[in-house]
């Protein structure tokens, strides 16, 4: 008998406004430990929180891009813990009554399209850090733990999927398409190495239609990655258990990406115990229609819409998705150069080949505008400039020397298709070459290629390869 | 002489009979006779007093005061933020702790010139009726020094009635303004919730607690009243709109307005004396031609059992803070859980420990529904009782306290026997509205006895018209024992 696995996941979510979530100080990563901290996020005795409009506003975008329902009226819970990063011991955050629930995402994942529904996505602050000292960097062998409350009161978006997805690779899939929309909606730099997003798991197996299994929450996931192969080894996992007869413990287990397990961190006995209530320093949050509204009026193009519209343009679907998710200025030269006349397919290929591999390179590149793409796509097509020239026509581009004619002028690249220029060169060729000459009327076809390669030698690679082939032809006919 | 009221201070700055620096020492010599039999104060900030009333004094020298609060020595209850001065709450747990910053009410005190004076006692972050709950003894009352100046903010009260300070900022989240008042024979008034901002008041229970003046006579906590009240942005509880006048129709009497006297506050639990008290009051409003009523508040009792679910509730969380890692007392242990058990053991005291306890009681899974969930429908049913009550009279009217001052010690032991002692205040907390307590008379022990108004939310303007009144008629000008015969 089979083993269906049940995966549900929950997303973190930085949001990088300007100001933190129920303060002023400023939201900024790698900043000298609590410089950015203030009587509110440090939890001091009399202050206060104030929310911030804009996270509120982003995080409603958010619900909206993922087909959430948003909820007029929202209310923020205290949820009590203590723990020593956390200043206040309780973490304000939604419950019952969060900003957006019931919608979905649409994924193309590598065995299809399918779609994954949004339980909800609510309101939160983020938590402080602490550093451990000491051997392994872990809380139970640390001599000493410093704490750094600059990222306390960050705002934190968390999205709770469903537990709709069936497989490891296809949870892959949903995270990186929920990455990607969060990144087109510019609210988050989405670093899942640097924690400002962040995915949990919870994974179950049951019987295909039978009822629910013990579910596992895996932590500890900092990339696709180790997203994909901890769920795989979850699953593993659960299903030796369950073969040997055995149970699977609810708990919360811990990604360990260098062993490659999972491995128990408590047992979750019974849930915690968080006594949620609504927090009375705020009021509800209302989103009314004219406000909404607006949000929605201002949502951006999202992945799976840019998508469509560039197979629409006639760029091939791998070409498309890797477009899509790169970053916005490469999509906007793109978008610039098909306005200004490019070919669709031969700009996705060119902007997700040379011009990323280029800025994979060196960062501080710039970019040509739409219209110097469209002229260098342009050249290449008229035979103004060869393939590989073209390249060297870009470089010159991306290192600021001009626009496309002006580079390959300058750097002399643009091919010589003048016959009567070529004639002077390939009899220069023929009457250094000639045994080749001889050779080839003696029958040896191929050695016409060492001469076409003569020829472009002596022309710089400049020569129009056809025209090259044309003349020889003649001469030696 | 004896401490000025704002009023007469106002009066004798502006002819030239008094300045600031005199007020001042005027204050603190009352202070240094009464303290070691009162104990009011927890702190007197004696340099930055000087150096404020200093300033005043140049201003009224130039010219130049900014308003009737200006050079007026004022206390302020310590669990009020005060940037470089100790603030403690009356707690072992925040023995030491100095804020960085002012809360809102005491900068704008500070803005509008007047003089801090110190901070005053308390019952540990305001859990409590008679000031008993300081980690750091208790107040006296100083009518009889052998009894309660009531609570929390009893320090405050005592000092107003003693002339320690001219007027005061207390706290009240279920009475803790009014009874204290009332005890002391002074004036205490908390405004309609959102009214004045809570930044800076190190919060016991956040959707009760609220700011408020006690002072000598009703026009001195109009004053106060006027420069603490408005909207606050660093508060999202702060109420954005208009602050009502509290002197817009003060000398309008009270012909035509309708007072009710709430039944379930004047009979059984209320102590005969103060019934009576209250009743005379009323009687000579009548005279001046108000309409006086009976009305009903059916869930007076219910609401003191609502009252100590929610506020407990907020207060576990509210106080969750103090663990010893970033401030405050820290008792070590071997682990981080252990280092923050440890130190809440030892910093709160047992009303405290009493209250966290409740709370988290009635937040836990499985008892929510029916302790928290419960006691929020309670509270909307006062709101609904209060407003059918408003149906029948303009302003509802109860005696402050059941009881005048009781004996220090005498309901320590008995912490339901203390939580009666909130049953007249806790409603208006729980509905969010106005209230004001002011002496009317004295009991046979010679003990003061406090009327207290209560107007619908944002009704100040008639609150203060009515307490005006009262004020006239009940003529109250006794003066505590320690205050008398003094130089």
């Amino acid at each position: 008998m089979t083993w269906e696995p049940v995966i549900g996941i929950e997303v973190h979510v930085e949001l990088l406004t300007s100001s933190k979530m129920f303060c002023g100080c400023r939201v900024s990563f790698g900043d000298p430990p609590n410089t950015n901290v203030c009587p509110t996020c440090l939890g001091l005795p009399g202050s206060l929180p104030v929310p911030n409009r804009r996270a509120i506003e982003w995080l409603v975008k958010i619900g909206l891009a993922l087909n959430c329902r948003i909820n007029e009226w929202s209310v923020f819970h205290r949820k009590n813990y203590f723990y020593a990063d956390l200043p206040k011991n309780y973490q304000i955050s939604q419950y019952d009554h969060p900003v957006c629930v019931d919608g979905w995402l649409d994924v193309s994942g590598p065995d299809g399209a399918f779609r994954v529904g949004i339980e909800r996505a609510h309101m939160e602050e983020d938590t402080g850090k602490s550093i451990h000292l000491g051997e392994g960097g872990r809380i139970h062998s640390a001599t000493q733990t410093l704490l750094d409350f600059n990222r306390a009161g960050v705002p934190l978006v968390e999205i709770v999927s469903k537990p709709d997805i069936g497989t490891p690779p296809r949870a892959r899939a949903f995270a990186q398409e929920l990455r990607e929309v969060i990144l087109t909606l510019g609210v988050s730099d989405a670093r899942l190495e640097e924690g400002s997003m962040r995915f949990d798991a919870n994974v179950s197996l049951r019987r295909p239609g039978g009822p629910l299994g013990t579910k596992v929450e895996v932590k500890n996931m900092n990339s696709f990655r180790s997203l994909e192969r901890a769920l795989g080894y979850e699953i593993d996992r659960q299903r030796k258990l369950l073969e040997a007869g055995r149970e699977v413990v609810q708990e919360t287990r811990h990604w360990d990406e260098e062993a490659g397990v999972t491995q128990g961190m408590r047992t979750k006995e019974v849930s915690s115990d968080y006594r949620y209530f609504p927090d009375p320093d705020l009021v509800p949050i209302v989103v009314d229609t004219a406000w909404r509204e607006r949000i929605a009026a201002e949502l951006p193009e999202l992945p799976a819409q840019r998508r469509a519209r560039y197979l629409d343009q006639g760029v091939d679907p791998q070409t498309a998705s890797v477009l899509s998710a790169s970053e916005p200025d490469l999509r906007n030269l793109y978008d610039q150069a098909v306005e200004a006349g490019a070919d669709p397919r031969t700009t996705a290929l060119w902007v997700t080949g040379e011009i990323t591999a280029a800025l994979r390179r060196d960062e501080q590149l710039r970019l040509p505008a739409g219209g110097e793409l469209a002229e260098l796509l342009t050249l290449i097509e008229q035979g103004t400039v060869s393939a590989s020239a073209a390249k060297e026509v870009l470089a010159g581009m991306l290192a600021g020397e001009g626009g496309a004619r002006e580079v390959a002028e300058r750097r002399n690249l643009i091919q010589i298709s003048d016959s009567d220029a070529l004639s002077e060169v390939v009899d220069t060729v023929l009457a250094e070459n000639p045994d080749a000459v001889e050779r080839y009327r003696a029958g040896e076809g191929k050695v016409l290629g060492f001469l076409v390669g003569q020829v472009m030698r002596a022309t710089g690679g400049r020569a129009d390869p056809r025209l090259v082939n044309r003349l020889l032809a003649e001469r030696l006919g | 002489m004896s401490t000025p009221t704002i009023a007469e201070a106002n009066r004798l700055f502006e002819e030239g009979l008094l300045d600031p620096v005199e007020l001042l020492s005027e204050v603190l010599h009352r202070a240094s006779l009464t303290e070691a039999e009162l104990h009011a104060y927890l702190t007197i900030d004696h340099e930055g007093a000087r150096r404020r009333a200093e300033a005043a004094a140049e201003r009224l020298a130039r010219g130049e005061r900014r308003g009737p609060l200006d050079g007026i020595p004022i206390a302020l209850k310590d669990n009020l933020c005060t940037k470089g001065v100790e603030t403690t709450c009356a707690s072992q747990i925040l023995a030491g702790w100095v804020p960085p910053y002012d809360a809102t009410a005491v900068a704008r005190l500070q803005e509008a010139g007047a003089v801090l004076v110190g901070k005053t006692n308390l019952d540990e972050f305001a859990m409590g009726s008679s000031t008993e709950n300081s980690a750091y003894g208790p107040t006296r009352n100083p009518w009889d020094t052998e009894r309660v100046p009531g609570g929390s903010s009893g320090g405050s009260a005592a000092a107003v009635a003693v002339g320690s300070a001219v007027a005061a900022l207390g706290s009240d989240t279920g009475g803790s303004i009014r009874q204290p008042a009332a005890l002391c024979g002074v004036v205490g008034f908390k405004p309609t919730y959102g009214l004045v901002s809570r930044y800076g008041l190190v919060a016991f229970a956040s959707s009760l607690d609220q700011i408020g003046p006690i002072t000598r006579t009703v026009a001195d906590a109009g004053m106060l009243f006027e420069v603490i009240a408005g909207h606050d942005p660093l508060d999202a509880t702060s109420y954005p709109g208009q602050v009502p006048r509290w002197d817009a129709e003060l000398d309008a009497g009270v012909g035509g307005v309708r007072i009710g006297l709430v039944r379930e506050l004047s009979g059984d639990g209320i102590d005969p004396e103060v019934a009576e008290v209250c009743r005379r009051v009323l009687d000579l409003l009548s005279d001046q031609g108000a309409q006086v009523v009976e009305v009903s508040l059916p869930t007076v009792e219910v609401a003191l059992s609502a009252y100590y679910l929610v506020a407990p509730a907020e207060c576990s969380a509210n106080l969750a803070r103090f663990d010893g890692i970033r401030y405050g007392l820290r008792v070590p242990g071997d682990t981080v859980s252990e280092t923050m058990g440890r130190t809440r053991a030892e910093g709160f005291g047992p009303e405290v420990t009493r209250r966290i306890l409740l709370g988290t009681y009635a937040l836990s899974a499985g008892y929510y529904d029916a302790f928290y969930l419960q006691a929020q429908r309670v509270r909307a049913l006062v709101v609904q009782d209060f407003a059918e009550a408003y149906q029948k009279a303009d302003v509802l009217v109860s005696p402050t306290s059941p009881t005048t001052a009781f004996p220090l010690g005498a309901k320590v032991a008995d912490p339901l026997a203390m939580y009666m002692s909130d049953v007249c205040t806790i409603p208006s907390n729980l509905a969010g509205h106005p209230a004001i307590s002011l002496p009317v008379g004295l009991d046979s022990a010679g003990l003061p006895i406090g009327l207290q108004i209560m107007a619908p939310a944002l009704g100040e303007t008639l609150l203060f018209r009515v307490a005006a009144e009262v004020e006239r008629v009940a003529g109250f000008d006794a003066r505590p024992r320690l205050a008398e015969g003094m130089p």
